[in-house]
């Protein structure tokens, strides 16, 4: 019913708006929850309604991406015009293309010069539903002068992890940091779990929960091994906590200096490396460890946003326009340098003044270029379901409620009943 | 009598009219939805699959995928955590909610600035007061582990939201450092009306006031004191912001509300989530009407 009530006042606000949006547009963008994101892109987004004569709004979507996808669908449902300009997920498109503008008429093959896997990764059924604005994949973050200290180096397997992170634990907590932990990431029950998650199990060679025909691959035992290995750091190395921390959680305990390593997103290198952040200088950024046994790979999590353009703008012309000016390789160097949002633009990489502010991302551009990707395209408008049933079962093995070998096999029964027919 | 019951009808109909507009219409509608498979994306594409939602295959109930059975489902787990943390939760706050009404039911100078007071914690928002239980239950910067770990209680400092062991009873001590208030002042509200000559008379006589409240208080405030039970009883059972926003959201401290937004608004499932909500209403009403009858029950086995 209130889908109604707000088709009929979207309706009337857009007879009252008609008159008036012909020059000077109000555009509402949406573009992440975090200090930065409102740093590096409403400031940007702002210099281009100053350039165009139009008013740009800047809207906070909430910080969990699991709630903002949600609070997406609402909003398309109800065919809401208060958004122009969307942020999405790199695992989007499939669930929301039905609602998205196709930008193939805007971008004039600027589409050309970003990474070939996002770009066909945001084109469904021929359609351009997203411009790449940005790209992720999980990485470690350690402390540089905690590895020298104890005479460590960066860890190549999961075991070498657990073993440095609990040296460096157990030597801060005896000098008497009594809240020192080895390694923070991801935890809470939502979409970040998913993304830890599948790192581990790839890693361990346990594939990615649905391959690309669409088959349940889950239940083996080499994913159960991953799952396992991860939760005996709970309580080890890792706080209990972690079960209820998503991405700033963990960068909470991280920036304070009261952790050795944390996985996280390339965003946390600029924020770490502050003026006013305490570890300042002491940041090193490596892959994420291999796990063992046949098949082990050191295996990241493609994540990454793309601007999107409701279906439901009052000024469809105009959001495209600024979501063209955003993803353009002007912008995302600013980013680049400033937020250390990775550029999707292939050249950017070779860009000195990218590389001179984020060393580690010429080093680790085959990280960027060969992340695994979660089994969005695979599943489609029931990704969503995947996810959760994924991450919940997880949690059940890092809360040592099932072994992995059980939550596995339980998995693979419930991701069959969200398959029902087809994906 | 003819006129009489027309002007009845007329003043009635308005009132009918908004509440199958506001009420009717949209609860006939989610039980239309629980018998097709909806998905948000597109409202107008459902399928129509029977009681499919309720019973078999891709049912909540009698589920043949749950291997491990119908209490280790999502749907069964939440329903159990919802009873658990109700019963709880409830008897906790009903026995608080005396203490502190028959506290503020005593004659004391400011005893109006305390009866506002109390009701602080009531008045606070719920989404404030559970972020704020939050912050200070945090396992790292939390100030509630800091000065468990400061008296020396506790060694190492626990994850008061995230460890399931605990998860649950903190959503319950939450929820009783919130709601003690409201069954408090439900209570005074009955104490206040109880007849003061029963009082003198036992006053007089000399009894004893633990045997005065046992004998006098508790046999009156009774009725008032069931219907403060019933009222907070059936919001119990609808628990969903405060285990929403204190803890990790993972199946294993979901209640049956929390599954309901899960399916509808996490997974865009309508028709399924319809379902889960239909089901939870009929839960609800038929644990209402068991406990009324079974406190009824007790009352007249007393009586006779």
């Amino acid at each position: 019913m209130s889908a109604k009530l707000s088709q009929i006042v979207a309706g009337a606000l857009l007879a009252l708006g008609a008159t008036s949006s012909l020059q000077a547009a109000t555009i509402t963008i949406s573009c992440g929850s975090n200090a930065a994101d409102v740093e590096y892109c409403g400031k940007f987004a702002e210099e281009w309604g100053k350039k165009k004569g139009h008013t740009v709004k800047m809207y906070t979507p909430p910080a969990s991406t699991t709630d903002n996808l949600a609070l997406l669908r609402q909003q398309f449902a109800a065919k809401s015009a208060d958004l122009d300009v969307i942020m999405i997920d790199v695992v989007w498109p499939g669930v929301i293309k039905d609602h998205l503008v196709d930008l193939k008429k805007y971008s004039k093959g600027a589409e050309a010069k970003h990474f070939p896997a996002i770009v066909a990764n945001n084109t469904i059924d021929g359609k351009l539903l997203g411009m790449p604005f940005f790209t992720d994949a999980g990485l470690l973050f350690y402390r540089k002068d905690l590895i020298e200290k104890y005479k460590l180096k960066a860890p190549d397997t999961w075991d070498d992890l657990a073993a440095a992170a609990k040296k460096i634990q157990d030597g801060e907590r005896a000098a008497g940091v009594a809240d020192f932990q080895g390694f923070v990431f991801q935890a809470k029950a939502y979409e970040g779990l998913t993304c830890d998650a599948l790192e581990w199990v790839h890693s361990f060679g346990g594939g990615e929960i649905v391959d690309k025909a669409g088959n349940i691959t889950i239940n083996n035992p080499r994913a159960a091994k991953a799952l396992d290995t991860a939760a005996s750091w709970i309580g080890t190395i890792a706080p209990g906590g972690v079960l209820n921390y998503g991405e700033e959680d963990a960068r909470g305990v991280w920036q304070n200096g009261k952790a050795a390593f944390m996985r996280n997103w390339p965003y946390a290198w600029s924020l770490g490396q502050a003026a006013d952040s305490p570890i300042k200088g002491k940041i090193g950024v490596a892959a994420l460890p291999a796990g063992s046994g046949a098949g082990a790979k050191k295996a990241a999590t493609l994540g990454g946003w793309q601007l999107a353009v409701s279906k439901y703008s009052k000024n469809v012309d105009a959001a495209a326009d600024l979501a063209m000016y955003m993803t353009s390789s002007d912008i995302q160097k600013k980013r680049a340098i400033g937020g250390s949002y990775n550029p999707t633009i292939v050249d950017l990489y070779k860009d000195k003044d990218v590389l001179a502010a984020n060393p580690f991302m010429g080093d680790l551009l085959d990280v960027f270029t060969n992340a695994v990707a979660r089994p969005a395209t695979a599943t489609g408008l029931k990704y969503p379901e995947v996810s959760q049933a994924f991450w919940d079962a997880t949690h059940d093995v890092l809360e040592k409620k099932s072994s992995g070998a059980e939550a596995v096999k339980k998995l693979e029964g419930k991701l069959k009943q969200v398959k029902r027919n087809k994906w | 009598m003819n006129n009489r019951t027309r002007i009845a009808w007329t003043f009635l109909v308005p009132m009918i009219v908004l509440m199958a507009f506001v009420a009717g219409w949209p609860l006939a509608r989610s039980i239309w939805f629980s018998l097709t498979e909806t998905n948000i994306n597109d409202i107008s594409a459902s399928s129509f699959v029977g009681l499919a939602n309720y019973y078999g295959e891709f049912g909540l109930f009698g589920n043949a995928n749950y291997t491990e059975g119908f209490w280790h489902s999502d749907w069964g787990v939440s329903i159990l955590n919802t009873f658990k943390f109700s019963i709880v939760s409830v008897l906790l706050e009903t026995l608080a909610g005396l203490g502190v009404a028959m506290l503020l039911n005593q004659d004391f100078k400011g005893r109006a600035i305390v009866r506002t007071a109390v009701l602080v914690p009531w008045a606070i928002p719920t989404v404030v007061s559970a972020k704020m239980w939050g912050w200070m239950l945090h396992d790292q910067f939390g100030l509630i582990n800091q000065l468990l770990v400061d008296w020396g209680l506790i060694a190492q400092k626990i994850a008061f939201t995230a460890d399931p062991a605990y998860a649950l009873w903190t959503v319950v001590a939450v929820d009783v450092w919130k709601t003690t208030p409201f069954m408090a002042l439900l209570i005074l509200a009955g104490l206040q009306t109880l007849p003061k000559d029963c009082y003198e008379a036992a006053r007089v006589d000399g009894v004893h006031p633990l045997r005065v409240f046992w004998k006098i208080t508790l046999p009156l405030v009774k009725y008032p004191l069931l219907v403060a039970v019933v009222f907070r009883l059936l919001d119990a059972l609808r628990i969903f912001d405060l285990i929403f926003i204190l803890t990790s959201n993972s199946s294993s401290t979901i209640s049956m509300s929390g599954f309901v937004r899960r399916e509808m608004v996490d997974n865009g499932n309508l028709g399924f989530g319809s379902a889960a909500s239909t089901s939870l209403t009929l839960i609800i009403f038929l644990t209402a009407v068991v406990f009324m009858r079974a406190a009824r029950v007790r009352l007249s086995e007393e009586a006779s």
